[in-house]
């Protein structure tokens, strides 16, 4: 625990989250006083999000973690659990990201869209930033070199955030004369950053706009049950990678 | 107190550890020494815990160290270059060592006060300079009354003056009956200090001695001039 309060004052101090708070915040805003109803807003504030939260979470993650050798060596030469150390940090960052956004664009969401718009907002926004720690954790234990780690999250971001949207297009108009929705709905669960859009999308009722396949979303993630499975899938993406690099760093030489 | 058995260690193609066989006990200063790349500090990373041998165990008071972590607290490490996060204050690192260590015994505060650790209370971690962090991991390694020390090159970089403060301190544990691990390469430091030698040539150990049996077998009154004796006649 005190190992986490010392991460979590060190995160916060730090002038890359008050700028990405600040950052959020400006975005956030103007959206919202520009656009001239809070619905478009919300879509321009959802695109903001679902673009910046996953590569500053992933980015800032894994320099944080190189950053943090020292920090790591300084400790596991006293009686500390490896694992307690990792945890630690794991829930440092996490938690400063994830209070950072709130900061920046959850008080201007919970402002302007209505409220249970802005709650699923926040959460799907608080999920993704976890779980891009969570993925910054694995690629920064898959490599000591700091530049290769830091490839392999902005690699992993760019297939996240823009390469598995185009992938599905592709599917989709490819074998548009199939019935492959339900397909479509099973692969865009294998991308946490599209589950999140699929999830922000049903509540604005835009998803009328996408058509036979928009009704496929509703059916399947539109009701409580799918809310249910959604979260799950959103908790194995932090779980999974987690774990991952958690087995990895307790056998790691240091 | 400290057993090795069959440790051994690989990097890659590299052996930097083979079946190394030591058993070191209280009382004991003991020189760790051999050229660069010999295996020093794995083998001093091994006994922390913080590199995981392939093979073979090491011992601590009787009990297997893997998957363990208490036994750490019986342990005083100044590393080789001591690397601390940036952004802390030598006061909040402190705090925070002594925090985990949650010791109910009193501390050693003799080096925090013959350094003037106090008078740098605030300074961060990235604005000192190598000196003042060696003084800082020193005055951690003995702080907490450790029965074990394990020192990695303890006075390089420091001043003549806070070397000599250290040399003494390393002298007063060696007293209280610790057993203390220092590693360096210059014999000549070391020379009043240990007691025992242990040297270590591509992952495995050469020599492990008592300092005044190793004098006077070879014949030579220091304790450099009896290794490169030794080294001389094995070429021979």
């Amino acid at each position: 625990m005190r190992i986490l309060k010392y991460v979590a004052l060190d995160i916060l101090k730090n002038k890359i989250v008050m700028a990405y708070a600040i950052m959020l915040a400006l975005f956030s805003w103007s959206a919202f006083g520009l656009e001239d109803n809070a619905s478009k807003g919300v879509l321009t504030v959802l695109n903001i999000i679902l673009l910046t939260v996953p590569l500053m979470s992933v980015l800032f993650a894994t320099i944080y973690v190189y950053n943090s050798n020292e920090f790591i060596e300084l400790l596991v030469s006293h009686p500390v659990k490896r694992s307690m150390i990792w945890r630690a940090l794991f829930a440092g960052l996490s938690l400063s990201l994830v209070a950072a956004f709130i900061l920046g664009a959850g008080i201007p969401i919970l402002l302007f869209a209505d409220f249970a718009t802005a709650i699923m907002m926040i959460t799907a926004g608080s999920f993704l930033s976890v779980i891009f720690v969570a993925i910054a954790f694995l690629s920064s234990i898959l490599t000591r070199d700091k530049a290769k780690g830091i490839g392999i999250s902005i690699l992993l971001w760019l297939y996240f955030a823009l390469l598995f949207d185009g992938l599905v297009l592709f599917l989709f108009f490819q074998f548009a004369d199939y019935p492959i929705e339900k397909f479509v709905v099973l692969m865009s669960a294998l991308s946490p950053v599209d589950l999140c859009r699929i999830l922000i999308l049903l509540r604005l009722d835009v998803s009328a706009m996408l058509g036979y396949t928009g009704a496929v979303f509703k059916d399947y993630f539109g009701t409580a049950g799918g809310l249910v499975v959604s979260y799950l899938l959103l908790s194995l993406w932090i779980i999974v990678p987690f774990m991952m690099s958690l087995i990895k760093f307790r056998k790691r030489d240091l | 107190m400290i057993e090795t058995v069959n440790i051994s260690k690989r990097f890659g193609k590299l052996q930097v550890l083979n079946n190394i066989n030591l058993n070191l006990n209280r009382g004991e200063c003991i020189a760790l020494i051999g050229p660069n790349g010999c295996g020093k500090t794995t083998l001093i990373k091994s006994i922390l815990g913080m590199v995981l041998p392939d093979t073979g165990a090491i011992i601590f008071d009787g009990k297997n160290i893997k998957g363990d972590n208490l036994y750490r607290a019986h342990i005083g490490y100044m590393p080789q270059i001591g690397r601390y996060p940036e952004n802390m204050s030598i006061g909040q690192v402190t705090d925070m060592i002594k925090g985990i260590r949650n010791s109910n015994e009193p501390l050693d505060n003799d080096l925090y006060e013959q350094f003037k650790i106090g008078s740098m209370w605030d300074k961060k971690m990235r604005t000192l300079s190598g000196g003042t962090i060696q003084k800082v991991s020193a005055t951690l390694a003995f702080m907490f009354n450790p029965k074990v020390l394990i020192l990695d090159e303890p006075t390089a970089g420091l001043d003549p003056i806070a070397s000599e403060v250290l040399k003494e301190k390393i002298i007063a544990a060696r007293e209280n009956g610790k057993l203390i691990l220092i590693t360096s390469h210059l014999l000549s430091e070391l020379e009043d200090i240990v007691n025992g030698v242990i040297f270590m040539q591509e992952g495995n150990v050469k020599l492990h001695s008592n300092t005044e049996e190793l004098k006077k077998k070879t014949g030579e009154d220091t304790i450099a001039k009896s290794i490169i004796h030794l080294l001389k006649n094995e070429q021979a």
